[in-house]
């Protein structure tokens, strides 16, 4: 916390009290904006501070177009994963209901994807490259459980995201992605065990969001070295 | 996060915190009261209301739409606790079925708390909960719905709508909460949670529908909705609706998606789930509701 509030000057302190807003209740305000200052630096103790003269990661901008960069990333993720899924072999073990299912989520991801390239445009970070080596395509069971780890993900991070967004058409925006993706990832968990499309709640059956750069942890393990995301100026 | 942490934080940039909360003992005090009973994730919301306490008040539009949140999700818990104990699910939904509809009823009713709670702890008492007249007859019990108790095919459409329009209905609030960052994350937390159940309940109708034949269940029935098709048949159709006009769009933010995402219209429409107005979820619950 190195930023002070100072007493401000005597002149606007004049000008204030001329349009009759009593000096406690000044008072009041600029202790509330500390307060909401002080809470979010109290929380972020452990947060990433990235040099952006050392930063070598892809960096996703800053205000609205970095959370909007921020989603690109992850649906560009999904979308290559999907894309991949449907191309595999364990893909060819599934039945024909799944396969649709796979096939419309893989249309829907593509959709995201776009959507998010298409609003963000000379703002939108590079394509990414990501890098599947860890994940069993071969398998049924290898894609579901990835599948499952990326829409629960992507909820998590829409979820914690979305009190960094400040344009209200954005913030409708993810909202609309979002409750798409809960409808993935209830139905993948579903198809891994019937029953299970809501388990992981908190005590009061809320989802549990994640702050954006826990996101980037779990991201940058499915992208390749030249395209890690920088954590520069993200919430932590 | 740090308890201890944010207050010397606070206490550095307002050394009058401790009096805006009466003394840091009874601040603590009244911290571990709420949390005594709190379960922890509330935590940032007991925290909220805290500083609400010291600062302010919380607008009058966040309250307002906790509460309109507050009275769809006792509209959902009580339609679960009613038909979950009915003849209609206790004879036809089999043990997955009641187990996956139980764990929904506990949510809703889970939900209804937590939001009873973050309304109280704002300094605001929650709405009651209304009568309701799940018939849709308006206090009739006469309405379209009429035996819905006993017939699991009726029930698992109404459940369909019902957690359709919620999260149509979340969504449609939350720009209301953009300035209230602790309120906005809770609301989407359970946005995407009636999300799940949305894409639970569709998969459960999907199976029933091809095991009975039955006239409620129309057409291809995903987890995600398509166009604006219901799926809902055997004379529902018209009364649930208006919880699915609008949810055709293509376009988004002026973007058309069929054409940048290479899909169809129905992959298109279904990437996407759209808001509905305060008013328009209104109009859709007012026939439940008995005035």
């Amino acid at each position: 916390m190195k930023k002070q509030i100072s007493s401000p000057p005597l002149q606007d302190e004049q000008l204030i009290s001329s349009f009759g807003i009593q000096r406690r209740n000044m008072l009041k305000f600029f202790g509330a904006s500390a307060a909401v200052v002080a809470l979010g630096s109290a929380c972020n103790k452990n947060n990433d501070y990235v040099d952006p003269n050392t930063d070598k990661g892809v960096f996703l901008g800053a205000g609205d177009f970095q959370i909007l960069n921020f989603a690109y990333a992850l649906e560009q993720l999904e979308a290559a994963f999907y894309t991949q899924v449907v191309a595999s072999a364990g893909f060819n073990s599934m039945s024909v209901l799944e396969k649709t299912y796979m096939m419309d989520i893989k249309d829907h991801e593509v959709s995201h994807r776009e959507f998010f390239k298409a609003a963000l445009g000379s703002n939108a970070i590079k394509g990414l490259t990501p890098n599947f080596a860890a994940v069993d395509f071969t398998s049924r069971g290898g894609i579901l459980a990835q599948a499952k780890a990326f829409e629960d993900t992507g909820v998590s991070a829409y979820n914690g995201a979305g009190q960094y967004i400040v344009d209200v058409n954005y913030l409708l925006a993810a909202g609309k992605i979002v409750s798409v993706e809960a409808r993935h990832a209830a139905l993948i968990r579903d198809l891994i065990s019937n029953g299970t499309f809501a388990d992981d709640l908190d005590a009061n059956a809320l989802d549990i969001s994640k702050p954006p750069t826990a996101i980037v942890d779990i991201a940058n393990a499915f992208l390749t070295a030249d395209s890690q995301i920088s954590k520069r100026g993200l919430p932590a | 996060m740090n308890l201890q942490n944010i207050f010397s934080e606070i206490e550095k940039v307002d050394a009058d915190v401790y009096d805006r909360l009466d003394t840091r003992r009874s601040a603590m005090k009244e911290f571990a009261k709420f949390t005594g009973k709190a379960a922890l994730a509330s935590m940032p919301l007991v925290l909220g209301s805290m500083f609400k306490k010291a600062y302010g008040q919380t607008p009058t539009d966040v309250l307002a739409t906790l509460q309109f949140a507050l009275t769809l999700e006792y509209l959902e818990g009580k339609f679960y606790q009613i038909g979950v104990a009915g003849p209609g699910v206790q004879a036809n939904s089999g043990a997955a079925g009641l187990a996956a509809l139980t764990k929904i009823r506990d949510h809703e009713a889970q939900h209804v708390a937590f939001l009873k709670s973050v309304i109280s702890s704002l300094g605001a008492t929650p709405t009651p909960e209304p009568k309701f007249d799940f018939t849709g007859g308006k206090g009739s019990n006469m309405g379209p719905f009429l035996g819905w108790e006993a017939n699991y095919d009726v029930f698992l459409a109404m459940s369909q709508a019902f957690e359709d329009t919620g999260v149509r209905a979340y969504k449609g609030a939350a720009g209301t909460l953009i300035n209230n960052k602790v309120v906005l994350t809770a609301a989407l937390n359970i946005h995407s949670v009636e999300a799940r159940h949305a894409s639970h309940v569709r998969q459960m109708r999907r199976a029933r529908g091809l095991a009975t034949g039955s006239p409620a269940y129309v057409g291809d029935i995903k987890p995600w909705i398509n166009l604006n098709e219901s799926n809902i048949g055997a004379g529902f159709q018209a009364a649930v609706q208006p919880s699915y006009n609008g949810e055709e769009l293509t376009v988004q933010n002026g973007i058309n998606i069929a054409q940048v995402g290479g899909v169809s219209n129905v992959a298109a429409s279904a990437s996407f789930d759209e808001p509905l107005s305060r008013a328009a979820v209104l109009m859709i619950v007012d026939p439940f509701i008995v005035p």
